[in-house]
């Protein structure tokens, strides 16, 4: 094991597929002589130059299009949006091409494409520059929609987005860059679509992914001064969602909280919600319950911006009352 | 899946429109004495090469529009009849390794490329062996052991695609280039601007076709692009471009062979603007109001392309009307066998529902 960012897992994830698969190559904006806009490719225009390191100008929906296009001929192009925002202008190919293209062929066209980069709320970017895309992309089949949290997940989860043959949205978050943790040795693959407990416990369980794992850690610390013994869980994968994971705990706790950057209506936390009360609903003790941001586009000034966003206080208070302790 | 089994096993015969090829070749004789002298532009065998291609086209494209009439098919069906010069002049000049991707309007396409005519007709009647499970429809169809890669249904969106096949082709250091086709309305989506660019600054192989009907959907050209000069649009990107007789196969070909031959020599993409024609609306829904039909019959008369060989043929004393009529029927009757053939395929089965939308086992 060693220390190392999550900035680094995904440089060195992109990185090892690189060396170990000469079809796989990497595109976008500023990603090879800049080093990437928050610089995440460091060094790999370097290492393998630019046929294989691409800058692409400023044109999401040509270029999300030409690495579908790649992908009909077998490559493994890891595009990268610059910010999930600007694959707005991106997302016919996303969806319509990409998604859709096996199920129209009767399965004859595979399309082992990535898109990643940063998504979510960043800091004061204001309403165009934040946003949680993670519900829009896992609402539509044909494509996989992974989240990681820690460095480990960024390396594990990337690297196996990039071996797998269906097109995987990758949601990278710009505040957690910087986080360092503990990353394997050597080759490390992660499974998709497989959740993570991170903390058991018996009483109540909070989901979250990405950088809403860390608010929820941090309730669960708070929660268990107050003896109330939180079971944390990563999705990770938000499409295929672990169903069986997340049912599993609420049988254990019988209550549930479900904490989001995103916006609640016809959000992940809806889904996760729907999906316990009509599998679990014998099991549950309380209503379940989400915590998420604000249905407002992302205002500006600091303190509002921190008012939209789901903080570890309401994310106790929640889980408390969900617990019937507060009552 | 089903489907897949079969397109296999045709890919071991030859391609209907191959041994048409070899038929044709057979039957043509020395030109009789007492005729004038014309110049082809080709051998006769490959005049009549040509003819039959066109001919099975426009045969196979009427019998679907008849079996939707029919109420057979469903959902929109765009018929590329008029237009048949573009797909059977350029698939000559293109090798067969050539990837080759188009909108929505693609049974043609699809064709010429070799894949056989009930596998399309058995997808449009939704039929488990149709070339995609029944589960594309019309403008849905993709055969990549053909090289063909759709087959697309929203405007515009190939190009792109068809400039990622071509980084491909590039990437892997290969001598293809893809051939990527779209309309006089789809020329003016930002897409395809953004591919233009890319393709040219890096030099990309790939010959754009904009086939030019004159009608995006119901919107005449010059009402709907400042420069009604199609092929212009690409010179802001230093794309070379070139007007195309779209009605003559012989003139598309030759275009075709020059613009392949400049992609292929890494000199980045070209663009060739096919005038064409279509003589149906722009999908069987669509009666066409837009235009006169004194409009359409004057092309029809003037410059269709079938009956422009056809007379060129005879003239030459290569054929007579007798043995063009015998080659119609002929085609008519496999057009008739293959939809026979797609009819007897079992439908789509339910259980296929939830299959192919992500890799088996993963």
């Amino acid at each position: 094991m060693r220390e190392i960012s999550v900035r680094e897992a995904i440089r060195d994830a992109m990185a090892e597929e690189m060396r170990r698969d000469e079809s796989v190559f990497l595109m976008g904006e500023e990603v090879a002589e800049y080093e990437g806009a928050y610089k995440v490719s460091q060094g790999l225009l370097q290492e393998f130059g630019p046929e294989r390191v691409v800058d692409t100008p400023i044109t999401e929906a040509g270029f999300a299009g030409v690495g579908v296009g790649a992908a009909m001929m077998g490559l493994r192009p890891i595009v990268e949006f610059m910010t999930w925002n600007f694959a707005m202008q991106a997302v016919d190919q996303i969806v319509n091409s990409a998604a859709k293209t096996r199920y129209m062929s009767g399965g004859r066209v595979s399309l082992p494409v990535v898109f990643r980069g940063p998504n979510g709320a960043a800091s004061q970017v204001a309403a165009q520059h934040s946003q949680d895309y993670g519900a829009w992309y896992a609402h539509v089949p044909g494509l996989k929609v992974v989240a990681p949290f820690d460095a480990a997940d960024a390396k594990g989860l990337l690297t196996a987005a990039i071996r797998d043959p269906d097109p995987v949205v990758f949601l990278e978050h710009e505040l957690l860059y910087g986080d360092t943790g503990q990353v394997p040795d050597g080759e490390h693959v992660a499974e998709l679509g497989r959740a993570r407990i991170v903390r058991p416990g018996r009483d109540v369980t909070l989901v979250s992914w990405s950088r809403g794992v860390s608010a929820i850690l941090a309730a669960a610390e708070t929660l268990a001064d107050q003896d109330i013994e939180a079971e944390v869980i990563d999705l990770r994968t938000l499409r295929p969602l672990d169903r069986v994971t997340v049912l599993g705990s609420v049988q254990r706790t019988h209550r549930i909280v479900c904490v989001e950057e995103g916006w609640p209506s016809c959000g992940i936390g809806a889904e996760v919600i729907a999906t316990v009360s009509a599998e679990a609903f014998d099991a549950l003790d309380a209503p379940p319950r989400r915590v998420s941001g604000a249905e407002v586009p992302m205002p500006y000034a600091a303190h509002l911006e921190a008012l939209a966003l789901p903080d570890v206080e309401t994310v106790v208070r929640v889980a408390r009352e969900a617990c019937y302790v507060d009552v | 899946m089903a489907a897949s089994k079969r397109l296999e096993e045709g890919a071991r015969e030859l391609s209907p429109l191959a041994s048409l090829a070899a038929r044709s070749a057979a039957a043509y004789e020395p030109m009789p004495n007492g005729h004038e002298q014309v110049d082809l532009g080709l051998p006769p065998g490959e005049l009549l090469d040509i003819h039959r291609r066109m001919l099975l086209l426009r045969r196979l494209e009427e019998r679907i529009g008849q079996l939707y009439a029919m109420g057979e098919i469903g959902g929109f069906c765009h018929l590329y009849i008029g237009q048949e010069a573009v797909a059977v002049g350029m698939e000559r000049a293109t090798r067969s390794d050539d990837p080759v991707i188009t909108a929505y309007r693609c049974h043609a396409h699809m064709v010429v490329r070799g894949v056989a005519p009930e596998l399309v007709i058995g997808e449009l009647l939704g039929k488990a062996d149709g070339v995609s499970g029944g589960k594309g429809g019309s403008m849905h169809m993709f055969d990549p052991a053909r090289n063909f890669y759709g087959g697309h249904g929203i405007v515009g969106a190939q190009v792109p695609l068809g400039t990622g096949i071509a980084f491909a082709l590039k990437y892997r250091k290969t001598d293809r280039v893809c051939v990527t086709y779209f309309g006089d309305g789809a020329i003016s989506q930002g897409q395809v601007a953004e591919a233009f660019n890319m393709a040219a600054l890096w030099k990309l192989p790939i010959v754009y076709v904009v086939e030019n009907n004159q009608y995006g959907m119901g919107t005449a050209v010059d009402r709907a692009s400042a420069v009604s000069d199609l092929h212009k649009r690409g010179e802001s990107f230093g794309i070379p471009g070139q007007e195309v007789d779209g009605m003559d196969p012989v003139v598309v070909e030759r275009a075709g062979l020059t613009a392949l031959e400049h992609a292929r020599s890494g000199r980045g993409p070209m663009l060739l603007e096919m005038k064409t024609y279509r003589y149906r609306g722009h999908s069987m829904s669509d009666p066409a109001l837009y235009r006169t039909r004194e409009e359409v019959q004057k092309v029809r008369e003037e410059r269709d392309p079938i009956s422009r060989v056809a007379d060129l043929l005879v003239n030459a004393g290569v054929v007579d009307a007798d043995q063009l009529k015998a080659v119609d029927r002929e085609i008519r009757a496999m057009v008739m066998e293959a939809v026979t053939a797609a009819q007897a395929m079992p439908d789509a089965d339910p259980a296929e529902l939830m299959t192919d939308i992500y890799s088996a086992g993963s």
